[in-house]
């Protein structure tokens, strides 16, 4: 008797835990499917660098940061879903520099970015990551003798990574962070809907879903 | 039915409602972390410290009779647990003032995440637990030592 009414109040708090997180789930991704369809502009705004088809009708926004691991190694992951379809995925970037400093590394970034170098820095600065950034120890200087690797003008970089138009998309982009309660890189969101359980196969699935929807067969 | 049957029946069921709070605590607690994702500031992880061991030390405490001597062993904890809620609610009210902090990535202990019926925060829940545990225990003790 004393176990059966301890063990059946273990397995009621349990299922209270489940469902009352899937039902908050729920909310969550209606709120923003609200949120992406009456202000498309948080989760896209002009300054954003997107790579993929214009026609394309599934919008992968990626909040990111260039030195975080996890970003680096989803890298190669969104490249190869986005070449199995075609035309079809369009890619946004968004930054979220969360720790102290990352915000030089988006600001490199972006320099590069203005000579027309932006994805083969970003694919540069990923690859060579654990150099500069073995576990967010931040190592600037060892990141410019990599970057001609990129094809990039380092001098230049070192001036235009000041320019306060940079500094402004990222202090719009940490904005956008916090009214979509971005708390970790990378954040995704497909089409507004919010990757709610982190993983390659949840990330995947919540991809393969809005094509399915969007591209009927 | 004896007088001592009765007597360990009660205390038996004393304790199972103290497991009960601490149990539903450690639960929204951990909703709040991990669903919410509120994230705990310093004096929150003090009184979690605090929290989450009693689940396994109350818990056992039942089983497979009422034992007394689980009193002793969670006293300490809920009275540790019970002062830093108290602090912290103080703190969070504004009647203690929290010293002037360099901005860090954490989270401030005043932090306002939820206010039920406008007035009843965090803290609030915590302390009101802890203080709840601590007199079912102390019923318990006094229950016990005639």
């Amino acid at each position: 008797m004393k176990y059966v009414l301890v063990g059946s109040a273990c397995l009621v708090l349990v299922l209270a835990f489940v469902f009352g997180s899937s039902y908050y789930k729920g909310q969550q991704a209606e709120k923003y499917g609200f949120m992406a369809q009456e202000n498309a502009e948080l989760f896209v705004r002009d300054h954003s660098p997107t790579r993929g088809s214009n026609d394309a009708k599934v919008f992968i926004v990626e909040f990111m940061d260039p030195a975080c691991e996890t970003c680096a190694a989803f890298a190669p992951f969104i490249k190869q879903i986005m070449a199995a379809n075609p035309g079809k995925i369009k890619l946004v970037i968004r930054y979220a520099p969360f720790h102290d400093g990352a915000d030089n590394f988006v600001k490199i970034l972006e320099a590069a970015r203005m000579q027309g170098r932006y994805w083969e820095t970003l694919d540069v600065m990923f690859k060579t990551q654990g150099v500069w950034a073995s576990h967010h120890n931040y190592q600037p200087q060892r990141l410019w003798g990599l970057l001609p690797r990129a094809g990039v003008n380092v001098e230049q970089i070192r001036k235009d990574m000041h320019d306060p138009a940079i500094a402004k998309i990222i202090e719009q982009d940490m904005a956008d962070v916090k009214t979509l309660n971005v708390q970790k890189t990378p954040g995704y969101f497909v089409n507004g809907k919010p990757l709610q359980v982190f993983g390659y196969r949840q990330l995947q699935h919540l991809i393969q879903s809005e094509l399915d929807a969007q591209y009927p067969k | 039915m004896s007088q001592f049957d009765q007597a360990a029946k009660i205390n038996w069921t004393l304790l199972f409602l103290g497991w009960l709070l601490v149990s539903v605590s450690t639960t929204i607690s951990l909703f709040f972390s991990s669903v919410l994702e509120y994230e705990p500031c310093v004096l929150c992880w003090y009184q979690r410290i605090c929290l989450f061991p009693m689940i396994f030390i109350l818990g056992a405490g039942l089983f497979p009779v009422f034992d007394k001597s689980v009193i002793k062993y969670a006293l300490p904890l809920s009275i540790a647990g019970g002062l830093t809620a108290f602090y912290h609610t103080l703190l969070y009210a504004g009647i203690i003032p929290e010293s002037i902090q360099p901005c860090s990535k954490g989270v401030s202990c005043t932090e306002k995440y939820i206010e039920l019926f406008g007035f009843v925060s965090i803290p609030m829940l915590s302390f009101f637990a802890f203080s709840t545990i601590i007199v079912l225990l102390l019923v318990l003790k006094r229950r016990t030592s005639k």
